[in-house]
């Protein structure tokens, strides 16, 4: 029962702060004079490419946690990281497909470094489900995607690195897009967007932690039930 | 340690000269690779970008079957069960099949480079080549050994290799590529090789580092 704890009040939490986030975006925030309404998607694409690349780095920091101390349950909080990060990471490629769209005129922007790492990262994450479930045993399974953890979790820096090296010299970018300089009202409601993003992941996580702790417990006791003497 | 890695390192490295199995292998596909370009290009000869695309995005594929070949051996018949009761350390394990990666992939690219000069390159090779490959190999020699420890723990190891070792090679292409570039551009010396063979040494210093430091988890029975 330790993982549900404090799952309601998180859950309210969640709710209150996605639907203030909302009420701002589309009430408070300024429509962006140069690309119009659709700009307020930037709520919602980069929060949710903030929270999937901390998630990724979280779930790296908890296999480490786990080859540490040995104890599975820090691999199934790292599996479950990784499984909402990439969630949210299709989120975000989707919602940067229509962004791109809308500002650019294309669905897709080689030259847009930050794009082009998420989808790098996004394709080598795909591969921890192969990976993972291409392995029976529990204690071996568990090593394994942890080792894959902390190296896919290194490897996000470096990426991005290389990404924005191999644009930087045909394209100087004096001004990130995503960038600090933000008016008032617009890094208010990024900020509770973004409070109300990880929230929402902190949940999910939460959630799918519980559910996944229940189904084993449950399998556990069938298996009890089918080897005891009726 | 370093008696134990020259050990296992020969072994593979006699194994290898015995069976043939994956350096001529990746040479065969390095050079039907060059093959396909040409007429999947339309080319003859190419310069710039695109010799330098061509040259390592193969090189990059041919790596995979060295890869997913690495530790077929300790796998398939039961070697690794001996190699890690015997007192040799992992990191000691890692040093030699990384070594042994890299001495198949100088040996492809002694024949591969050639190959690619005469066939497909407009202009000459030039020394600082090499630098370039010899960097690139100590990086790719690192991520392989890992993803191929990593990959035949489980059954899909055909599966999981070439899509966990490819993007996880992306800024090593990227370097590779922009440093060998100018060198293939005919005009004009190498002008920004010092900072992609810096991104290089960083990319290899990383992940010889990580290589290391989660080795001994992983094969840890």
């Amino acid at each position: 029962m330790t993982y549900a704890r404090g799952l309601k009040p998180l859950s309210i939490a969640t709710v209150v702060a996605t639907v203030v986030g909302f009420a701002l975006v589309f009430f408070y925030a300024p429509v962006d004079a140069d690309q119009g309404f659709v700009q307020k998607i930037f709520y919602v694409h980069v929060p949710m490419a903030i929270v999937a690349l901390c998630g990724f780095v979280a779930g790296g920091l908890m296999a480490i946690k786990h080859l540490r101390s040995r104890d599975p349950s820090w691999d199934m909080r790292s599996y479950v990281a990784i499984h909402m990060s990439i969630i949210l990471g299709l989120g975000v490629l989707i919602t940067g497909a229509i962004w791109a769209k809308a500002s650019w005129g294309h669905w897709w922007v080689w030259d847009e470094p930050v794009l082009v790492s998420f989808l790098v990262v996004f394709l080598l994450y795909c591969v921890y489900y192969p990976l993972r479930f291409s392995i029976e045993d529990p204690e071996r399974q568990a090593r394994a995607s942890s080792v894959f953890a902390i190296a896919a979790g290194a490897f996000v820096p470096i990426n991005f690195a290389a990404v924005r090296l191999a644009e930087s010299f045909t394209h100087p970018r004096v001004l990130s897009q995503t960038g600090g300089d933000l008016p008032g009202e617009m890094r208010l409601t990024f900020l509770v967007c973004l409070a109300a993003m990880a929230l929402l992941f902190v949940t999910l996580w939460k959630l799918e932690l519980t559910s996944k702790h229940a189904a084993m417990s449950l399998k556990r006791l069938r298996t009890r039930l089918a080897a005891a003497p009726s | 340690m370093i008696r134990s890695a020259s050990a296992i390192l020969r072994k593979d490295l006699r194994l290898e000269a015995r069976t043939k199995e994956s350096v001529p292998a990746m040479l065969l596909f390095s050079v039907t690779a060059f093959v396909l370009f040409h007429f999947g290009l339309d080319r003859d000869s190419l310069d710039g970008e695109l010799a330098s695309g061509v040259l390592w995005v193969t090189l990059l594929l041919a790596s995979v079957i060295g890869v997913t070949r690495l530790f077929a051996a300790e796998r398939e018949q039961g070697g690794i069960d001996g190699l890690l009761l015997s007192p040799a350390d992992r990191t000691g394990l890692f040093l030699a099949k990384a070594a042994a990666l890299f001495v198949y992939l100088a040996l492809v690219e002694l024949v591969a480079l050639p190959a690619f000069t005469l066939l497909l390159l407009g202009p000459g090779l030039q020394p600082e080549l090499l630098l370039i490959l010899l960097l690139a190999n100590l990086g790719l020699a690192s991520v392989g050994a890992l993803v191929s420890a990593l990959a035949s723990e489980g059954r899909a190891r055909e599966l999981v290799v070439p899509l966990m070792l490819l993007p996880l090679l992306t800024p090593l292409l990227i370097a590779a590529a922009g440093a060998t570039e100018p060198l293939f551009s005919g005009d004009g010396g190498p002008e920004d090789l010092g900072r992609w063979l810096g991104l290089l040494s960083l990319y290899d210093l990383v992940f010889v580092l990580l290589s290391v430091a989660v080795f001994d988890y992983l094969l840890d029975d």
